[in-house]
């Protein structure tokens, strides 16, 4: 009878400390881990990321805990970078720039269990998977705006490097823009920069002297549209909301909304559903959206971009739609078709409509 | 379009491309003359440009905020000053160290200020003569930091060449020991000279946030301290020619963005490299003489001056 009691007291505090411990690992929160290649406060692309860490943190505030490294240069620094994160406790880990894509698949080797998540580039592992958003969708968008919006038929674009997602997001744009006002042209500068206020601001007034009155670009800071408020022209937004350079001139913007897929991802780590996938989304799934419209475009124009977007969201609009020919007449894609993923990931060429050549 | 109809527009945006250079070069060459080679050119600018955006923003006063772009890269120099004049640290790694220190420092006071802007600077406006076709805008259409930058490359040839501080500043970046032996304060003489180039870069900065683009974003000076250090030399410390290299490489730059806009297929790293190449072909040019652009370099240049030594 003794030992009986003995051997229930035992049992009982074997219970309780399994108690303890399965409550310990249900309040372990779960450390998520962000690496940016460039600041926070750029008011672009990095700082579209910290906006989706800190969306992560409020919706579920104690269950996770974030940290992250900015400035991180792409190379041999950005694996000491990742080595270092994924060796403090993080559970998953996202790696938000193009170039660290080695450096985060050899980690990831090298750590199995952890997860790692790979912004913008390719290569895949068990524990490392890749994401994206169809920018484009949104070019689009913007595209039909400023080829209704024009009155010179001139549309200027400020690009930084030659790589196909900045082809592509130029491509996008002409098209839609010639799609509603098939006279249009895209004039194209490239800047060799992702920020340098100066030389954006310089490109946009280059553009406008030239007879451009509507700027996109593809460089992180606001120069351009502060330009453009300060000439009388219109230009919109990259990344982030910028209607506070140039309420006037400012038509859209299309924002990068990371917030949605980071919150999914760290709740299926919690709840072990996360697999290694490829993710590329866009309007539908909330990756892409675009800031409230200018007052400025007219009701038609506006339900024109409506339709557009809807369109794109079910499918029945496609930005790369056949028949689409390159810039010597060479049809690329053929009529009745969609260009494929493929080719938009590859594309290193321009559409008609676009001047001047892609810079080798 | 009439063809010429983009002439004063292109002509104003060389301006606003070569003013900052013009601020921080003539700076660095007071500076420089004195005996002092400070490489945080860049740091004071982007200190500068934080402390007038910052202070634009928040009282929307732009003579305030000019003042205290200056005011601002005035105290990174003297954060330099103090290191190398009085503890002797080594100027290179001291100047290093003030780009590194100004670019975090200021991103960390700029964090407050992301995604918000002002008016600009005011633009001059004399009825009749700013309304003149080209040269109404030009001359008479500018803000105050454009003349002020005209101003200094002036007063700074003048200062050097015909006053007798000049001359002092001169005597001791030409030989500190004899300049110290005559009586004449080295330190204090070098000091001054660091503060004003800090003034000068700290003014720099500011037109780039009052007036280039309002606004603030991390790092926004992007290399142009550094420019500004690279014409100093080019130039061979005469102002006049780092005004004229200012205004060469900013105009380079926006011909090279105008070439690319109407479609004129040349490599764009070949167009972005253009302006550095056209700019030290140029001064090279200019400066062929190697004995004289030699003897225009302050012999004790970069070298730390103690008294007992």
């Amino acid at each position: 009878m003794k030992q009986l009691k003995k051997l229930a007291t035992l049992l009982a505090s074997g219970l309780a400390v399994a108690a303890i411990t399965a409550g310990s690992a249900q309040a372990e929160p779960l450390k998520v881990g962000f690496v940016y290649v460039g600041s926070v406060g750029d008011y672009g692309w990095n700082y579209a990321h910290n906006r989706g860490r800190l969306a992560l943190e409020e919706a579920l505030g104690d269950k996770v805990k974030t940290s992250y490294v900015e400035n991180v240069a792409e190379g041999p620094d950005a694996q000491r970078v990742i080595t270092q994160l994924a060796n403090t406790g993080h559970d998953l880990i996202f790696t938000t720039s193009f170039g660290f894509m080695n450096p985060t698949l050899r980690v990831a080797k090298d750590f199995p269990n952890v997860k790692f998540e790979h912004a913008t580039g390719f290569k895949r592992a068990d524990n490392l998977a890749t994401y994206s958003a169809r920018f484009y969708e949104g070019r689009h968008i913007a595209g039909i705006i400023s080829g209704k919006m024009t009155k010179t038929g001139n549309i200027g674009y400020i690009a930084s490097f030659p790589i196909p997602e900045v082809i592509r997001g130029i491509n996008a744009a002409t098209i839609a823009a010639r799609s509603v006002n098939p006279n249009a042209k895209m004039k194209v500068i490239w800047v060799s920069t992702w920020g340098d206020p100066g030389k954006e601001a310089d490109a946009a007034k280059t553009l406008i002297d030239q007879g451009v009155d509507v700027i996109m670009q593809h460089t992180d800071s606001p120069a351009a549209v502060r330009v453009a408020e300060e000439r009388g022209v219109y230009a919109f937004g990259q990344a982030s909301d910028m209607v506070a350079f140039g309420p006037k001139a400012h038509l859209t913007a299309i924002i990068d909304n990371w917030d949605p897929y980071y919150i999914a991802r760290a709740k299926a780590a919690m709840d072990g559903t996360w697999t290694s996938t490829d993710t590329w989304g866009g309007f539908k799934s909330g990756m892409v959206v675009m800031s409230p419209y200018n007052p400025a475009i007219p009701g038609n124009v506006v339900a024109l971009a409506e339709a557009a977007r809807k369109g794109i969201i079910d499918g029945s609009v496609h930005p790369f739609a056949g028949p689409l020919k390159d810039q010597a007449g060479k049809i690329v894609v053929e009529a009745g078709k969609n260009a494929e993923d493929g080719m938009l990931l590859g594309m290193n060429f321009y559409v008609e409509g676009v001047e001047g050549k892609i810079p080798q | 379009m009439n063809g010429f109809e983009w002439l004063v527009p292109s002509l104003l945006t060389i301006v606003t491309a070569a003013t900052p250079l013009v601020f921080a070069a003539v700076g660095e060459i007071v500076v420089e003359k004195s005996g002092v080679l400070n490489l945080g050119v860049e740091g004071m600018m982007i200190i500068g440009a934080i402390a007038a955006f910052a202070v634009a923003v928040s009282s929307g006063n732009a003579t305030l905020a000019v003042i205290a772009g200056a005011l601002g890269g005035t105290a990174m120099a003297l954060i330099f000053g103090v290191l190398t004049l009085w503890l002797l640290s080594n100027q290179v790694a001291t100047g290093l160290a003030l780009t590194i220190f100004g670019i975090g420092l200021s991103a960390l006071i700029g964090h407050a200020f992301i995604g918000t802007t002002f008016a600009g600077l005011p633009r001059l406006d004399i009825s009749g003569l700013s309304d003149l076709p080209v040269v109404g805008p030009l001359l008479f259409g500018q803000d105050a930091l454009v003349y002020l930058s005209v101003g200094s490359v002036v007063a700074v040839t003048w200062f050097l060449n015909r006053s007798r501080w000049g001359l002092i500043v001169r005597a001791v970046g030409e030989n500190h020991d004899a300049a110290h032996s005559i009586g004449y304060p080295v330190i204090a003489v070098r000091l001054a000279a660091v503060a004003f180039g800090g003034a000068m870069a700290g003014l720099g900065g500011a037109y780039l946030s009052l007036a280039y683009t309002p606004l603030w974003a991390e790092n926004m000076t992007a290399g142009r301290g550094w420019i500004a250090l690279a014409l100093v030399v080019f130039a061979s410390w005469r102002a006049w020619r780092a005004f004229f290299g200012a205004y060469l490489f900013g105009g380079i730059t926006i011909i090279q963005l105008h070439a690319q806009g109407m479609g004129v297929s040349i490599p764009s790293q070949f167009l972005s490299m253009l302006p550095y190449l056209a700019t030290i072909v140029v001064l090279v040019l200019i400066s062929r003489d190697g004995t004289r652009a030699r003897l225009n370099a302050p012999a004790c240049l970069g070298r730390s001056f103690h008294a007992s030594g």
